[in-house]
């Protein structure tokens, strides 16, 4: 039992200072997201500010009701739809990339920059780029197409970083091992390689989906006829804003964090297995 | 070493154990196994040239363009460079605009001048909180379990997280209900949201994750054993601050603040709903060109942000050489 040296005093206060500092911090980024979802059970009569009128389901009715925040379910469907092709193709994507890296091959640089410049050009002027150029070519641009296109730009820098990370811990060894016993290439891929890679490819595929889904800047010239979620959100947040918009909020937070809960679970138990 | 470092790219996730050497003798030795690397690297790379190189290059070609009543017609013409440089009465000293910047370069200086302020209050905000998780928490699994909670709302909409401010800050917000009630003001303050105090909040908010992930990172690959030394060679807290944990901290510092900046420059929507479109930023000038279809005009404001993006970031670059330190 160490004793209580003044030393070790000063690091508690020091210590504890901190972790003060850092609940008032979770306070500062979470406190006006529970303030919305709790003003998302306003009362019939109550407005977009504390106090609570009653308690009521009201606004979260009115969500479901098609009328009131144009076409929620079918811009969320479309959403979610477009996320899950995001998805695929960045993990797609940053895995072949990642493997590529692995050997030295000429202009390496020049695709390394050209994939980072995809985090780096902000959102607008990608959209107003593809936006003027399909105008210019006759061609109607569509979340499913043009859409698709500037997400997977967005997303895929992420997914490449996170493969490269993947790779850079890898022992070649095992892959070694597998050729040396006259295994072909895409058996020690199919039976070495992608079972180890696999929680960093679902890491991948999640910064796709995530990204993809609450994207907004490159959508908005992009989308075509049909909105996504957030330009839908954003269309409602230009009329009169009602606790509705708070129960959307809520409805897409609680969605997001419940598709993060499934990609950790499904990474946690690949991560358990692969170990 | 060299060769080892061209063939790793660190990334920006750094804080891994080094490869153990036989493994990466392995790799260099058989480069000519695996996949081969054209299959891999060609659908990723036909992507990027038509839905990255293209549009970027496209908005260049299109800003020299004539925009006609029929539509765009090719042609080498500066018209807009000059509408979004020259004002009348920029050269006459009679006039009362006499040498004052057109009133696009004032809104980029205006978003640059944002973007710094958010950028410093993200880092003032964020750096403790990185310093809190790399240094004083002990566990890892307690270090990554704090450190998840602070990137949960990096995963949830933006334009949500902006509109969540409203019943904070909004005109019958709790902090306007507390000033009434304590009797500060006599009628609500609107100054708290519609403005340029709720548009820092919201962005600090938003964005203050995006500083504390790198900068925890490079705090969190500092050998402790030094940090130990320098305290048993006698150092304050705050010279070991000033000699070890500073310097080895900045290139992380200098990520977040890069992406810090990229973000914000380009940033539109969080104005939108805080100002509820009535100051104009860098970017709701480009939409609001490309909406009445003066699309020429449009590129040549999405050129000049571009340009000072390019210029902010080797500017950081300049002061902290990140390279060295991936």
């Amino acid at each position: 039992m160490a004793r209580w040296t003044p030393e070790r005093w000063r690091k508690l206060r020091v210590k504890t200072g901190f972790s003060i500092y850092y609940v008032i911090f979770l306070l500062f980024i979470y406190g006006p997201m529970f303030a919305m979802f709790v003003l998302s059970f306003q009362g019939r009569r109550g407005g977009t500010s504390f106090p609570m009128r009653g308690f009521s389901l009201y606004w979260w009715n009115k969500l479901l009701e098609p009328s009131t925040v144009g076409d929620m379910q079918g811009a969320m469907g479309r959403s979610i739809i477009l996320a899950l092709m995001v998805m695929v193709i960045t993990a797609l994507f940053s895995t072949m990339l990642a493997m590529a890296f692995r050997k030295a091959f000429l202009f390496s640089n020049v695709l390394f920059y050209t994939i980072l410049t995809g985090l780096m050009v902000p959102g607008v002027l990608l959209s107003l780029g593809m936006a003027i150029l399909l105008r210019q070519l006759g061609l109607p641009p569509a979340w499913y197409s043009s859409g698709l296109a500037v997400h997977v730009i967005w997303a895929l820098p992420f997914g490449y970083l996170v493969m490269m990370a993947v790779f850079n811990r890898f022992d070649a060894r095992l892959e070694e091992a597998a050729r040396d016993m006259g295994a072909d290439e895409w058996t020690v891929f199919k039976e070495v390689t992608f079972p180890l890679i696999t929680p960093g490819v679902v890491a991948a595929g999640l910064f796709g989906f995530t990204l993809s889904y609450d994207e907004f800047a490159r959508t908005t010239l992009l989308s075509g006829a049909e909105n996504t979620l957030p330009l839908d959100i954003n269309a409602s947040m230009t009329q009169r804003i009602r606790p509705t918009l708070f129960a959307l909020g809520t409805a897409s937070t609680i969605f997001s964090l419940l598709m993060i809960s499934v990609f950790l679970g499904i990474y946690t138990i690949l991560f358990r297995r692969s170990r | 070493m060299s060769k080892v470092s061209e063939l790793h790219h660190t990334g920006l996730i750094g804080s891994q154990p080094e490869p153990d050497e036989a493994a990466v003798q392995a790799k260099i030795r058989h480069t000519e196994e695996g996949f081969a690397t054209v299959w891999l690297i060609t659908p990723a790379t036909i992507w990027l040239v038509l839905f990255l190189v293209v549009p970027l290059v496209s908005i260049v070609i299109f800003s020299f363009w004539e925009n006609t009543p029929q539509g765009l017609s090719p042609a080498f013409s500066l018209e807009f460079y000059g509408e979004y440089f020259y004002t009348k009465g920029f050269f006459d000293p009679e006039a009362d605009r006499f040498l004052l910047p057109s009133v696009f370069i004032r809104t980029l200086g205006s978003t640059l001048y944002f973007t710094l302020v958010t950028m410093l209050l993200c880092l003032i905000v964020g750096y403790p909180i990185a310093y809190f998780l790399a240094m004083q928490v002990q566990a890892f699994k307690w270090q990554l379990a704090l450190f998840l909670l602070c990137m949960v709302p990096f995963w949830t909409s933006y334009l949500i997280r902006a509109v969540a401010w409203l019943p904070m800050l909004g005109r019958r917000g709790l902090i306007n209900q507390a000033l009434l009630g304590m009797g500060i003001v006599d009628k609500p303050v609107s100054f708290l949201f519609y403005s340029e105090f709720g548009y820092t909040m919201a962005l600090v908010q938003i964005y203050v994750v995006l500083s504390i992930g790198p900068i925890f990172f490079s705090l969190a690959k500092i050998d402790k054993d030094i940090i130990e030394a320098a305290t048993d060679m006698g150092a304050t807290p705050f010279q070991i601050f000033r000699e070890i944990i500073g310097p080895m901290s900045l290139p992380g510092v200098a990520i977040g603040m890069i992406f810090i900046f990229v973000m914000i420059t380009g940033e539109f929507a969080t104005a939108v709903v805080v100002y509820g479109g009535k100051t104009s930023t860098a970017g709701t000038v480009i939409l609001n060109y490309y909406g009445i279809a003066n699309y020429p005009f449009a590129a040549v404001n999405a050129l000049m942000l571009m340009l000072a993006m390019v210029i902010g970031i080797i500017v950081i670059l300049r002061i902290v050489d990140i390279r060295k330190e991936l």
